[in-house]
């Protein structure tokens, strides 16, 4: 620094103090300890959209980075499971398939449970994999499960597409149902979110889950109609069936896209099942949420 | 939007709580404690108030330091600002946008590149992909990390992580910036550009609130300060008082310690310490605040009678830099307890701490030296160039005209 002082600043130059303060329009921010009865701040959540959008994109980016493949993986999962399925339950257990040919039967009824799986997985272990940023910065940290329920979209599409391959391969035109197939998809997405938030509440409190949710994944998977349709189920047990919200979904699926059998009431009983979970585990997560940064 | 003048009330009051895990285990591990007993065991001890019953005004615009011990409990209240955690008593409000840099590179991932973890601190600090552009090249430039903006942050040099993480911070333009000891990595260079902006940042009307340890970027960058201890407010005030309060407290509690390890050699001629005088605040002072005259007494206890003695002192800044020396001869010094006074015209140097160091020699050689404790604290109003880096070392006014 050999030049002189001037007489204000050297390469600074500081604004005058009103120049700068942009107008914001932002209320009052109050803290206080949180009552029990507090729940979740939808517009708080629309307002941090952009912070979702770089969770989900982030998790994209870091999950494919250093693969040789890819996002090849998000074929290759469903994929292959489809050609044990077929070869163990199709070919030598003569699973019955509703008629489809039992390859499409069952890449359809992966297809969102993958979605499904991804998600729980990726879910539980958001909290802790992001303890450093929640110890640290404020959000909402709904963001973070629901970044993962986003995200998996991306997977989602691209297993999608290997599906209409698929379709068109075994020459299956869908008929009319094929309208409701964005709901059977938005229940696909609440479903995964209202269990999402269960486990990351959960994991992040007791630890211990993540070691529980690769169970869970596999039995739920036998008790959902992936790899056999639902009509196998004695129709009195059918109602208690639907309580497994991820029956709705994959049995709606294959009914928009194959033309199997129409779920029916089944979906409803799905519907409310995940309606209350989501309710409720956005109930725990909200009234356990403030504990993370301390515990984690 | 005049209510924005940021008014801040913290009553606020922290748990520590305890892994709900370690409830569970109790359960398997003794499950015949009845309920209440085990109620009983875990609530008791496990309760600390990282802070308690903080009340605090600060204004908007306003440089507030925070100051304490270890464990006083500052973090937490930058932690409870910052919504990490909920407050378990007490309330706060807030007008404006936090922006919290809580610690170096908050949030950003390794795995990302420059770019993306610059959008990505952005969208924590609740800004619009489209806010961020347009500070873009700011933050890039004063990071001057160009080159490296699409490599993962991951093979950073330490160096370059942190200028990152202070770029975006203090480019991002939050109402209040809360900063926690970041300045503690990153070269001396880089720590004075940091300072610098936090002053810009300041005087364009956002409040800034300053957790530091290193008492000189407290002093100079701060108009006020808050001293927390154990989890209360030990004093607020202006910067200059309190933390001259702080540091005496601090250089006092260490120095029982100090003084008994130099006391070691009872036999031996030694010094014991030291105290300002005239300086009208009575006995013990140790902090400077006048530019005129004063006098400073050093205590030395003197084994063996001696004449011609040789007594040398000199001060030091916290660079250990020597700021001035003198020497004196001939000295006769009985045995006892006898004192040195020296007088000063005026001591016009900037405020901070500095030490003495005195020694003495007798005809055999050096008797002793020692550096002494507490340090000598600079109080005085700076006089000089509003931007510390030519401020210079002295404190002394000056007047302009034009002839």
């Amino acid at each position: 620094m050999l030049s002189t002082p001037r007489a204000k600043a050297s390469s600074e130059k500081p604004t005058p103090p009103t120049a700068r303060v942009l107008p914001r329009t932002q209320t009052d921010l109050l803290i206080q300890p949180r009552g029990r009865f507090s729940f979740v701040d939808v517009r708080e959540l629309w307002d941090r959209r952009e912070l979702l959008r770089i969770f989900a994109a982030r998790d994209i980016k870091v999950r494919y980075k250093r693969t040789a493949i890819g996002a090849a993986w998000a074929i290759i999962q469903p994929l292959f499971t489809m050609l044990i399925f077929s070869i163990f339950f199709g070919r030598l257990a003569h699973v019955p398939s509703d008629g489809s040919p039992y390859p499409l039967f069952a890449y359809t009824g992966l297809v969102p449970w993958m979605y499904f799986a991804n998600a729980l997985t990726g879910a539980t272990n958001s909290m802790v994999e992001n303890s450093r940023v929640i110890t640290k910065v404020y959000f909402p940290r709904l963001l973070l499960p629901l970044s993962i329920v986003v995200g998996g979209l991306i997977d989602f599409a691209i297993s999608s597409g290997v599906l209409l391959l698929l379709m068109a391969y075994y020459g299956v035109v869908p008929h009319w149902p094929v309208l409701l197939l964005p709901v059977f998809v938005l229940l696909a997405m609440v479903t995964s979110f209202a269990v999402s938030v269960w486990l990351s509440a959960l994991n992040a409190l007791y630890q211990d889950v993540r070691y529980v949710v690769p169970f869970l994944v596999q039995f739920w998977m036998l008790a959902s109609p992936v790899a056999y349709p639902s009509n196998m189920i004695p129709s009195k047990w059918k109602a208690l069936y639907g309580l497994n919200p991820m029956a709705g979904v994959i049995e709606g699926f294959r009914w928009a896209l194959l033309g199997t059998p129409s779920p029916g009431p089944l979906i409803l009983v799905s519907a409310a099942v995940v309606l209350l979970l989501l309710l409720g585990g956005l109930y725990y997560f909200r009234s356990v949420e403030r504990t993370f940064a301390d515990i984690l | 939007m005049i209510e924005r003048l940021g008014k801040m009330y913290l009553v606020g009051e922290r748990e520590k709580y305890f892994a709900l895990r370690d409830v569970l285990t109790q359960a398997f591990v003794r499950p015949f404690l009845t309920l209440r007993r085990r109620r009983a065991t875990r609530s008791e001890p496990k309760f600390f108030w990282a802070l308690k019953e903080v009340s605090i005004d600060i204004k908007k615009g306003e440089v507030v330091g925070l100051i304490g011990r270890n464990g006083a409990g500052k973090s937490t209240l930058l932690k409870l600002l910052a919504r990490v955690t909920d407050p378990t008593e007490g309330r706060a409000r807030i007008s404006g946008r936090m922006g919290s840099l809580l610690e170096v590179g908050t949030g950003f991932h390794y795995e990302l590149t420059g770019r993306e973890n610059i959008y990505l601190s952005g969208a924590y600090l609740g800004m619009a992909a489209a806010e961020v552009r347009a500070k873009f090249d700011e933050i890039v430039g004063f990071a001057g990390v160009h080159k490296f903006l699409d490599t993962p942050v991951k093979h950073y040099s330490s160096g370059m992580y942190t200028r990152l993480a202070f770029a975006v911070a203090a480019h991002l333009e939050p109402d209040i910036l809360l900063i926690d000891e970041v300045l503690a990595v990153g070269d001396l260079e880089f720590q004075k550009k940091c300072l610098g902006k936090m002053g810009t940042v300041a005087r364009t009307g956002r409040t800034i609130l300053f957790v530091s340890h290193q008492m000189n970027q407290i002093r100079r960058l701060c108009d006020r300060c808050i001293w927390l201890d154990a989890g209360r407010i030990a004093a607020v005030g202006p910067t200059v008082e309190i933390v001259g309060q702080y540091e005496e407290a601090m250089a006092n509690a260490s120095s029982l310690g100090e003084a008994a390890g130099h006391d070691g050699t009872e036999t031996a001629t030694h010094f014991v310490g030291w105290r300002l005088l005239g300086t009208g605040q009575g006995e013990a002072s140790h902090t400077l605040r006048t530019s005129a005259t004063f006098s400073v007494e050093f205590s030395i206890r003197v084994a063996d009678d001696v004449r011609n003695a040789h007594f040398g002192v000199a001060l030091y800044n916290s660079d250990n830099l020597l700021m001035w020396g003198n020497a004196f001869n001939g000295l006769a010094l009985d045995r006892g307890a006898r004192r040195l006074k020296v007088t000063f015209p005026s001591m016009p140097l900037k405020p901070g701490p500095y030490t003495w160091k005195v020694s003495l020699y007798t005809e055999a050689g050096l008797a002793d030296s020692y550096y002494c404790v507490p340090n000598l604290t600079i109080g005085t109003i700076p006089v000089t160039h509003p931007m510390d880096q030519w401020q210079g070392i002295l404190n002394i006014g000056c007047e302009i005209h034009v002839v």
